[in-house]
């Protein structure tokens, strides 16, 4: 809770942040900066859980705990994509998007 | 006070994340993103949650921002321009982001939420941590140990990965 | 009196067609010809052993009866149904008579003519299908099944013009005729079913009846100022000029000459070209009542102007079996008059019964002039009068045969001919002024053509022949000879006795005056073909050359080939099929293409959709979730 501050505000600004990485997910032509604007948004979503949970529901921890479990995916998550993004490396010496487009029409 | 504190880093956020997600440089976008992750911390600090800030730093600032600057440095010239995208796509883009964002606000803001009574309490760690292994109703053991089977098989399959054709041939 | 055995005359044929048809390689060549003889033979006599019986002893209160054995085949209502049966009347006994007589005598002149041929089975198979055909027309006993066998005759027809089937000429023969009776069968169908609808009934007897429903109440239903049932009769009868070769559908008869002789004979001499003469007699008395008489002056003047120009054409032609061919359209013109001229009561119907006599007088001589030109082309090997003359120092039999039907068509004094066209020209001088002059021009014309044909073959110049000629032997000959003793002989048969358009026998009598002038113009004719033929002279030529261009007109059949020809070629074919064609191949061809292409063109667009780009599946992913989103708030709302 924070004081002075109601949760319209604060949502608001975790959904700004939110859009703003998918925004970036849509647009960007490196597969590590497409990286980036997923950490964005989960790093949202975790600040929404939070929130949620210490302006609405004081007495229970679900949110806060839950938080912790996203912050740990999302660290797994980049690990493991950025192994593929290695090993994609290795076999077409490049990272942009545009080389990944083989399974089109 | 905790509203201008608020205020300040509601900014620095939106200014480093628009920053992030468009710069043309990538490791000028990926130190933007840790200052977006550094601003998201102090919010965690100004709600009295302060293990979770603790954790945030050190996961994401001192892991995944870590790894983020080795794999740029492995795959890429660092210099390197990165690609203009195309008008059509940034439009579109934005629009759909745009428009998303736009419901979402509406329905946030045309909603009652019944905020509980002022309260200022912080978030202990003791607290967290029962909660994390407790086996009563509403404990979060199996969660806990779900997560810690998840990131053994994500760093055997990272590893796996990363290694590609060498291992394989052995 | 029990006639259920005249269903054997039908059924011999048939089982002949099945056997001869089926075992065609397996059975030799003269075995088939012995079975198909003895098959038809045993219907000949048949046949002559039913018109015994019936004509000496089936009067009751001196009427003729009429004997039915049918089952119904197709029951459409209580009154309306199709039968399958066998009607025994005096028409039908002396028809089954003609056809029998004409076909054995076919059969066993062809035993001769066709030997040595690759298809003899197949021939005798295909003869035995037509003699079934015809008799199931001849007996038959409602309307549909007469159309039946109509179009199985005409199929019969096809397959034996077209018998030598690898020359061109023949195939397009067959398919000429097939073709332009098929065109009048469609008359006739629309006819049956008018008339079968407003009556209720396809039988014979109904329709016919002095009581029934067309009879009395014709003028009921009438449309554009005729009755509906003249209509029907008008189309009805159709398909008995497509049959009958009357103009304008005679075109197929001179090209049906391309069968073999024995064909010829046998189907476009004696039997099938009368079916439509055999139609209208059938149909008699509703022709008469009906409208009083108008289709059976249409009847009458169709017949007139087809036996003239017919006759004229025939003047001209240069193959033998086209002569005949025109002779034949000229003969039944004259029967196809006297029936249109005829009336219904006792010796009123004097018409009607030197049809039918004319009928069967002209079959017995027809055929024997078909079966002599066959003989005589067996020998020549060619169909020309220029290829022949002087034949009969080489073929007496066939030279006398030949004469004596040439007398019998001439209508000289004594033969069958001049008894059978007296009553017909009788008939018209009592009802139809025009017709009487125009059927005695016809009757000169026929006696100077006919002994054209014969002087130019049997006298005219001494022509050198590669191989010797020589009579034709005795399978030939024999049927022949039977064939002239009938050409006497059918003549004195007291016709009216049996044949009238009541049923009701009458006396008739020889009217000398009106023999005399026949007769006359009959010597004229006789004299001038003696004059310009019997020796080899250039006064032929001088005379057509001074006749010009009305020749040359004459020469070409009048151009109604060609007519026809530019018709179908240019107006049916180039317009209609040329539009049709069209349409089919631009509009519906290419609207079913243009679907395809409109499909084509839009899954080129849409296939842009799976791009291979996972930042557009996102967006995609994305701006569905918030379509999705705004549908849900805005339900939510209200």
């Amino acid at each position: 809770m924070i004081a002075g501050i109601n949760i319209y505000e604060i949502l608001s600004l975790t959904s700004i942040l939110f859009f703003i990485g998918v925004y970036g997910f849509v647009t960007r032509e490196n597969l590590i900066t497409v990286l980036l604007s997923i950490e964005l948004i989960l790093n949202a979503a975790a600040v929404n859980f939070v929130l949620i949970n210490t302006y609405l529901y004081p007495d229970l921890l679900q949110g806060a705990i839950f938080s912790i479990f996203i912050i740990a995916l999302a660290a797994a998550e980049t690990a493991l994509a950025i192994a593929i993004i290695i090993n994609l490396y290795k076999l077409i010496y490049s990272v942009e998007v545009k080389d990944t487009e083989t399974m089109k029409y | 006070m905790e509203a201008i504190l608020f205020y300040i880093l509601a900014a620095l956020m939106i200014i480093f994340a628009v920053a992030s997600v468009t710069s043309r440089k990538i490791l000028r976008a990926v130190i933007y993103l840790l200052f977006v992750l550094v601003c998201i911390a102090g919010l965690y600090f100004l709600i009295n949650y302060n293990l979770l800030a603790a954790i945030q730093l050190t996961v994401y600032g001192g892991g995944v921002i870590v790894l983020f600057i080795f794999s740029v440095l492995l795959v890429h010239h660092v210099e390197l321009e990165l690609e203009k995208t195309s008008l059509k796509r940034k439009i579109i883009a934005g629009f759909l982001s745009l428009l998303g964002l736009g419901i979402t606000l509406w329905t946030i803001l045309t909603y009652t939420f019944k905020t509980a009574s002022t309260s200022y309490s912080s978030i202990e760690v003791k607290d967290i941590g029962f909660k994390l292994l407790s086996y009563e109703d509403g404990g979060f053991i199996l969660p806990f140990e779900v997560i810690s089977v998840l990131l053994v098989a994500v760093m055997i399959g990272a590893i796996i990965i990363a290694k590609g054709k060498k291992l394989k041939e052995n | 009196m029990d006639f259920n055995y005249t269903i054997l005359i039908p059924l011999i044929p048939l089982a002949l067609f099945v056997i001869l048809g089926i075992f065609s390689k397996k059975i030799p060549p003269s075995i088939s010809g012995w079975i198909g003889s003895i098959g038809l033979g045993t219907t000949f006599v048949l046949s002559w052993y039913t018109a015994y019986t019936y004509f000496l002893g089936g009067k009751v209160d001196g009427v003729y009866q009429t004997f039915i054995y049918k089952y119904t085949w197709l029951n459409f209502t209580d009154n309306l149904h199709i039968d399958m049966g066998v009607l025994i009347d005096p028409i039908s006994v002396m028809m089954l008579v003609v056809v029998s007589t004409i076909s054995f005598m076919v059969h066993l002149y062809s035993r001769g003519y066709m030997k040595g041929d690759d298809g003899y089975t197949r021939f005798f198979s295909y003869l035995a299908l037509f003699s079934f055909s015809m008799f199931g027309l001849v007996l038959a006993t409602n309307l549909f099944q007469m159309y039946i066998f109509w179009e199985l005759v005409g199929v019969s027809s096809f397959l034996l013009i077209g018998y030598y089937y690898t020359k061109p000429s023949a195939v397009a023969a067959a398919k000429k005729a097939f073709i332009v009776t098929r065109f009048a069968d469609l008359g006739f169908l629309i006819g049956i079913l008018l008339v079968s609808y407003y009556a209720g009934t396809f039988d014979f007897q109904e329709i016919n009846n002095l009581q029934g429903s067309i009879i009395t109440s014709w003028a009921a239903t009438s449309f554009m100022g005729l009755s509906v049932f003249t209509w029907g009769l008008i189309l009805i009868y159709m398909g008995g000029i497509g049959k009958s070769a009357m103009m304008p559908f005679h075109i197929w008869l001179p090209d049906a000459m391309e069968g073999p002789t024995p064909v010829s004979a046998l189907i476009h001499a004696a039997t099938m070209v009368v079916a439509g003469v055999y139609l209208v007699a059938r149909l008699f008395p509703a022709f008469y009542f009906v409208e009083d008489g108008f289709a059976l002056q249409i009847v009458a003047y169709i017949g007139a102007i087809s036996s003239l120009v017919a006759a004229v054409i025939a003047i001209t032609q240069t193959d033998i079996k086209r002569v005949l061919a025109f002779s034949t359209m000229s003969q039944i013109g004259y029967m196809m008059l006297a029936l249109g001229v005829s009336k219904y009561d006792g010796h009123e119907g004097l018409g009607f019964m030197a049809s039918m006599f004319h009928l069967f007088t002209h079959a017995m001589f027809k055929a024997l002039l078909f079966l002599a030109a066959g003989s005589v082309i067996h020998v020549v090997h060619s169909n020309y009068l220029k290829d022949m003359g002087g034949l009969r120092k080489y073929m007496p039999i066939t030279n006398i045969t030949f004469l004596i039907a040439a007398l019998s068509i001439a209508g000289f004094p004594g033969f069958a001919g001049f008894f059978s066209k007296d009553e017909i020209l009788a008939a018209a001088y009592e009802n139809n002024m025009l017709i009487y002059v125009s059927s005695v021009i016809v009757a000169g014309l026929t006696a100077f053509y006919i002994f054209r044909l014969y002087f130019g073959i049997f006298w005219g110049k001494n022509k050198e022949y590669e191989h010797t000629p020589h009579e034709s032997p005795w399978s030939m000959t024999v049927p022949m000879l039977f064939l002239a003793f009938m050409s006497i002989a059918g003549g004195y048969f007291h016709f009216s006795e049996y044949i009238s358009a009541d049923k009701i026998p009458f006396q008739s009598h020889l009217d000398i005056p009106l023999a005399a002038i026949a007769t006359s113009i009959g010597l004229v004719g006789i004299i001038l073909a003696f004059i310009f033929y019997k020796k080899e002279n250039n006064l032929p030529e001088r005379f057509a050359q001074s006749f010009g261009v009305f020749y040359k007109w004459t020469y070409h059949k009048f151009y109604f080939d060609e007519l026809y020809l530019f018709i179908t070629k240019k107006i049916l074919f180039g317009v209609v099929g040329f539009s049709a064609a069209w349409f089919d191949k631009y509009i519906v061809d290419g609207t079913m293409i243009g679907i395809g292409n409109v499909t084509v063109a839009i899954s080129n667009k849409i296939k842009g959709l799976q791009s291979g780009k996972f930042q557009d599946y996102a967006m995609s992913f994305i701006g569905g979730s918030v379509v999705i989103a705004m549908v849900i708030f805005y339900l939510w709302i209200n």
